[in-house]
C-alpha cells in the first residue's frame, strides 16, 4: 500500500508540452502567473483560457486530473469567494434578504475565483507534464547564472537529487519496519490520535537510525567517484532549445502583450 | 609486470567510540600486480575492509605508505586521480546509486572528472553493454533486482575508465541468482578488459576463482598464494574461522581416510576429474 504513493504528480506522456525544455516551461509558468496579476477585467481571461485550454488539449492530459489538482485549494478558493462576496461594499442586490450583497462584490469574488483557479491549473500543468529530475535540471540550469552571487545551485540540485533517489528506497524501508513491528505486536491502527502518534516512535527511531546509515554510506561512495562539488563538473545531458521551445516562447510572449493592451 | 598497487607497512589505527585505540591494519604490506585477480578473505573486522579503503585514498595510513600506480595515497594532489584510477564498489547496492535514472549514475563518474558531454554518453552506452545493461539504461535504480543495481554500481565505475576495480563485499546483500551474475560480470571485467580485480569477500566458492588469495586476521595477511595452495591448508583456515569449499573439506576427510587423492581439489569438475582417476 505505502508503494502507491507516487512523487510529485508527474503523468508521463510524449506530447509537445512533455517534450519542451524544463527551462522554458518553468519560465513561461513564472510569467504566466506573473501577467495573471496584471489582469483588469474579465475579458482578458478570455485569453488565458484560451492559452491554458491549448496547453491543456496539446499535453493530452484529461479536464478531470485538472480538476483533482485543483481540489486541495477548494477550501482556499471557497474562502475567497464567501470574504469578497460579503465584505466588498457597494450597492446592495435586494432579493438576499438580510444577506450584504453587493454588485462590486460578486463582480469581485468572480473575477478573484478565476484568477485563483488559473494560477493554480497553470501551476500544476508544469509539474503534470514535467518529471522531477527534468525539473530538477531546469532550476539548476536556470539558477546557473545567479551563482555568482552565492546561490547555490549545484548543491540545490544534488539534494534534489538524492531525496528524489532515496524517497523509494525510505519508503520501502518503512514498510519493513512497520511489518516487522507489527509482527512483534504493533499496533498502528486503533487508537486515538496522541495513542496513535506514539505508536509511531518504534518505527521512526530505526527509520531514521538507518537514514543516517545510509547518508554516511552514500557520502563515501559519491566521494569515491571523484565527486567534488559543483565546481569543473560536466553533465552529460545538455540542454538544448528547439525550435518547439522557440514557439512556446513565443506564444507565451503573445499572451503577455495581448493582456497588456487590454490595460 | 609491474605493480599497480603496493602497500607497504601499513598500519592504521582509529579511536573507538569507548576511548580505545584500535589498530585495524597491523603492518601490512602487499603488491598487487596488473591485471591481477586477487581476492581478501577474512572474517568480520579481520581488517580487509580497511585494508581496500587504503587502496581507494578513503583512509590514509598512520603509518607506511600506499603507492596507486607509483602515487602516494598521503599526497592530496593525487586524491582524484587515484579514485579514477582505482575504482571502488560498495556492499549495499543501494546506498551508493545517486541517480533517478541508470545512465544518469553511471554518467556521474565521468561528470565529476569533468569529461566532455559526447564523450560521457560513449562511456556510458559502452559500460553498460560491458555489464549487459543496456536495456535497462532509462529505467529507474529502484525498480532493479540487487545484482542489477550492483552491475550498475560497476557499470558507474567502468565509466570512469578505472585500471584497477576493488570491491568490498559486492555480493554480501544479494541472492544466489544475484551473486552469480556479478562474480561473471567481475571475471569478464578482468579476462576481458584486463581491469585488476580485488576483491574482498567471505564467499570461498567465490575466492576460489581468484588468481590470488590473500588470507586477513586481525589486521594481518597471515596467509597468501594461489587457491590452491591457501585451501590446501584446511585447519589453519578453520583456526581463523573460515570455511573452505565443500569438495575440498571432502578431499581432506577422504585423505584422512587413506584414500590417494590430492588436497588442492577446488570445484566439483576438479572433483569429479580425480575420482575418475581413482579407479
Amino acid at each position: 500500500m505505502i508503494k502507491d504513493i507516487t512523487i510529485g504528480q508527474y503523468m508521463p506522456g510524449e506530447t509537445s508540452i512533455h517534450r519542451l525544455d524544463p527551462r522554458i516551461k518553468i519560465l513561461a509558468t513564472i510569467v504566466y502567473i506573473s501577467i495573471l496579476f496584471f489582469i483588469k477585467g474579465f475579458f482578458p481571461y478570455l485569453y488565458v483560457l484560451g492559452y491554458l485550454g491549448m496547453v491543456i488539449w496539446l499535453s493530452e492530459i484529461s479536464p478531470k486530473t485538472i480538476l483533482k489538482s485543483l481540489k486541495p485549494l477548494a477550501v482556499i478558493i471557497l474562502l475567497t469567494l464567501v470574504f469578497n462576496i460579503f465584505m466588498t461594499p457597494g450597492e446592495k442586490l435586494p432579493g438576499f434578504g438580510f444577506l450584504p450583497i453587493t454588485k462590486e462584490g460578486l463582480y469581485q469574488a468572480g473575477y478573484m475565483g478565476l484568477r485563483l483557479m488559473f494560477l493554480i491549473t497553470g501551476a500544476s500543468l508544469l509539474t503534470l507534464t514535467t518529471s522531477p529530475i527534468a525539473l530538477t535540471d531546469g532550476i539548476e540550469k536556470l539558477l546557473n547564472p545567479f551563482k555568482k552571487i552565492g546561490v547555490p545551485a549545484h548543491e540545490l540540485a544534488m539534494m534534489m537529487t538524492i531525496a528524489l533517489r532515496f524517497i523509494p528506497t525510505l519508503l520501502d524501508e518503512t514498510d519493513k519496519i512497520m511489518k516487522a513491528q507489527m509482527a512483534r505486536g504493533a499496533d498502528f491502527e486503533s487508537g486515538n490520535l496522541f495513542s496513535r502518534a506514539k505508536a509511531m516512535i518504534p518505527l521512526l527511531v530505526p527509520l531514521f537510525i538507518s537514514a543516517f546509515r545510509r547518508a554516511e554510506e552514500l557520502a563515501l561512495a559519491i566521494e569515491a567517484r571523484c565527486y567534488r562539488g559543483g565546481e569543473n563538473r560536466t553533465r552529460m545531458k545538455q540542454l538544448k532549445l528547439k525550435g518547439i521551445d522557440y514557439s512556446a516562447s513565443l506564444i507565451t510572449l503573445l499572451l503577455c502583450v495581448a493582456i497588456i493592451f487590454t490595460r | 609486470m609491474t605493480s599497480i598497487i603496493s602497500a607497504q607497512n601499513v598500519v592504521f589505527e582509529y579511536i573507538s567510540h569507548d576511548d580505545n585505540k584500535v589498530t585495524a591494519l597491523d603492518n601490512v604490506s602487499q603488491e598487487i600486480k596488473k591485471g591481477e585477480f586477487v581476492a581478501v578473505l577474512g572474517h568480520n573486522g579481520s581488517g580487509k575492509s580497511t585494508l581496500a579503503k587504503h587502496f581507494n585514498a578513503l583512509l590514509l595510513p598512520s603509518k607506511g605508505t600506499v603507492y596507486i600506480k607509483g602515487m602516494d595515497t598521503r599526497n592530496e594532489e593525487n586524491t582524484w586521480n587515484i579514485r579514477q584510477t582505482a575504482g571502488m564498489v560498495f556492499q549495499n547496492p543501494d546506498n551508493q546509486i545517486v541517480a533517478t535514472v541508470v545512465e544518469e549514475d553511471v554518467a556521474f563518474g565521468p561528470e565529476n572528472l569533468g569529461v566532455e558531454p559526447h564523450e560521457i554518453r560513449k562511456r556510458v552506452d559502452e559500460a553498460l553493454k560491458t555489464v549487459g545493461m543496456q536495456d535497462y539504461a532509462k529505467d529507474a535504480p529502484h525498480y532493479l533486482s540487487g545484482g542489477q543495481k550492483q552491475r550498475i554500481s560497476i557499470a558507474g565505475v567502468l565509466a570512469m575508465k578505472p585500471e584497477c576495480m576493488i570491491l568490498d563485499e559486492p555480493t554480501a546483500m544479494l541472492d544466489p541468482s544475484g551473486r552469480k551474475e556479478v562474480m561473471e560480470t567481475i571475471k569478464r571485467l578482468n579476462k576481458e578488459e584486463g581491469i585488476t580485480i580485488i576483491l574482498i569477500t567471505h564467499f570461498m566458492d567465490e575466492a576460489v576463482q581468484a588468481d590470488r588469495v590473500v588470507v586477513m586476521q586481525r589486521g594481518n595477511a597471515i596467509m597468501q598464494g594461489t587457491p590452491k595452495q591457501v585451501f590446501a591448508e584446511i585447519d589453519k583456515l578453520k583456526s581463523v574461522g573460515l570455511d573452505v569449499p565443500q569438495v575440498t573439506e571432502l578431499c581432506a576427510r577422504l585423505h584422512k581416510e587413506g584414500i590417494d587423492i590430492p588436497l588442492d581439489v577446488l570445484t566439483v569438475e576438479e572433483m569429479v576429474v580425480e575420482l575418475c582417476r581413482l579407479k
